[in-house]
């Protein structure tokens, strides 16, 4: 493994950085509030690994939620993990053992990293996946670790920085939009996904948007091969 | 509260999770050729995945009522403008958090 590689990915995983500390802080705060210290979240980060759902977990922990509830609370939340896998089959195909890991730990922030980069020439493209993946959960727990152990001694005034993740979003955004020739998918997730939204409502409307995603890429996918929908 | 249920529900948590993030790879992964339907999934999906996230993260805005959303729309085109002006990621992020920061602790008050 060589330094340049290193400071590739370091580079890379900085804005997750930034986003993943403030808001694993933000968790560990919430956890700690709720009385449950810092072992707790270091069980969380490592094995659950999931933002949003760990903030709603705090509230199913504290509450004393049921396991059924719990389970289905998670499904909900988390199913557009299922679009991540579908997207990243034939690039993790051959990551051997690495593969494993790569899978679980691929969330949103993960996955917009490795989605459209494959590396610096010349590196092993699995290699690189994986540190990015590992970066970033290590942000993720540190953060989370910071948050539980400080509680509520925090007083700077941090609100909104939890834009930092919808930023990354949004660069990853233009950034594929700058390097692809067609915008239809592009156009049609984010149409889609308002539409549903506007429907039914913020809490409902992730499932109906992948399935309507999935089903006009797969319906298009004449008209969108033929234009192309890959990388120029 | 009690420890074991505690224990049990973060259990559940992360092997929901863990499913939702290896069933693709179980279901469509094994075959050593991978259908040129997936392939092209894989090339067209990225682009309307990471479209849905940006939406996903401005759920929470209210069109219909103060603020109308406004910080979060200008915030996002402060990162869009940024980044088609320097292409610089850290420089868009950095930037577009700092102006929604101002937007939401001074402006939108």
């Amino acid at each position: 493994m060589n330094r340049n590689l290193l400071k590739k990915v370091l580079i890379k995983t900085l804005p997750v950085m930034t986003g993943y500390v403030v808001l694993g802080m933000g968790f560990g705060i919430l956890l700690e509030n709720s009385g449950y210290g810092i072992g707790w979240a270091l069980a969380m980060s490592v094995f659950i690994y999931a933002g949003s759902m760990q903030y709603l977990g705090v509230s199913l922990i504290a509450s004393g939620a049921s396991l059924i509830s719990a389970a289905l609370a998670t499904l909900m939340v988390n199913a557009r993990h299922l679009f991540y896998g579908i997207s990243m089959i034939e690039k993790y195909q051959h990551a051997g053992l690495k593969r494993p890991y790569l899978i679980f730990a691929l969330t949103d922030e993960t996955y917009s990293l490795v989605c459209n980069d494959d590396g610096p020439e010349g590196a092993d493209p699995h290699l690189y996946y994986f540190l990015i993946s590992l970066f970033d959960q290590i942000y993720w727990i540190t953060g989370s670790l910071i948050g539980a152990w400080l509680g509520a001694a925090l007083t700077f005034d941090s609100t909104g920085i939890d834009f930092a993740m919808t930023a990354l979003f949004v660069t990853v955004f233009v950034e594929q939009w700058l390097t692809t020739k067609n915008h239809l998918p592009a156009i049609a997730g984010v149409v889609i996904t308002v539409l549903c939204l506007a429907v039914f409502g913020s809490d409902l409307f992730l499932i109906p948007s992948m399935i309507l995603i999935l089903l006009c890429l797969s319906l298009g996918r004449n008209v969108l091969e033929k234009g192309d929908g890959g990388h120029e | 509260m009690n420890n074991t249920h505690t224990i049990l529900l973060i259990a559940v948590m992360a092997l929901v999770t863990a499913l939702l993030r290896f069933l693709p790879f179980l279901v469509l992964g094994g075959k050593r050729k991978t259908p040129e339907y997936i392939t092209y999934l894989g090339r067209v999906l990225p682009c309307a995945i990471i479209g849905m996230l940006v939406v996903y993260c401005l759920r929470g805005i209210t069109p219909l009522a103060w603020p109308h959303g406004l910080p979060e729309l200008l915030a996002v085109a402060a990162v869009a403008l940024l980044h088609l002006w320097r292409r610089n990621t850290l420089l868009s992020i950095a930037g577009g958090t700092v102006c929604y920061m101002i937007l939401v602790q001074v402006v939108f008050r």
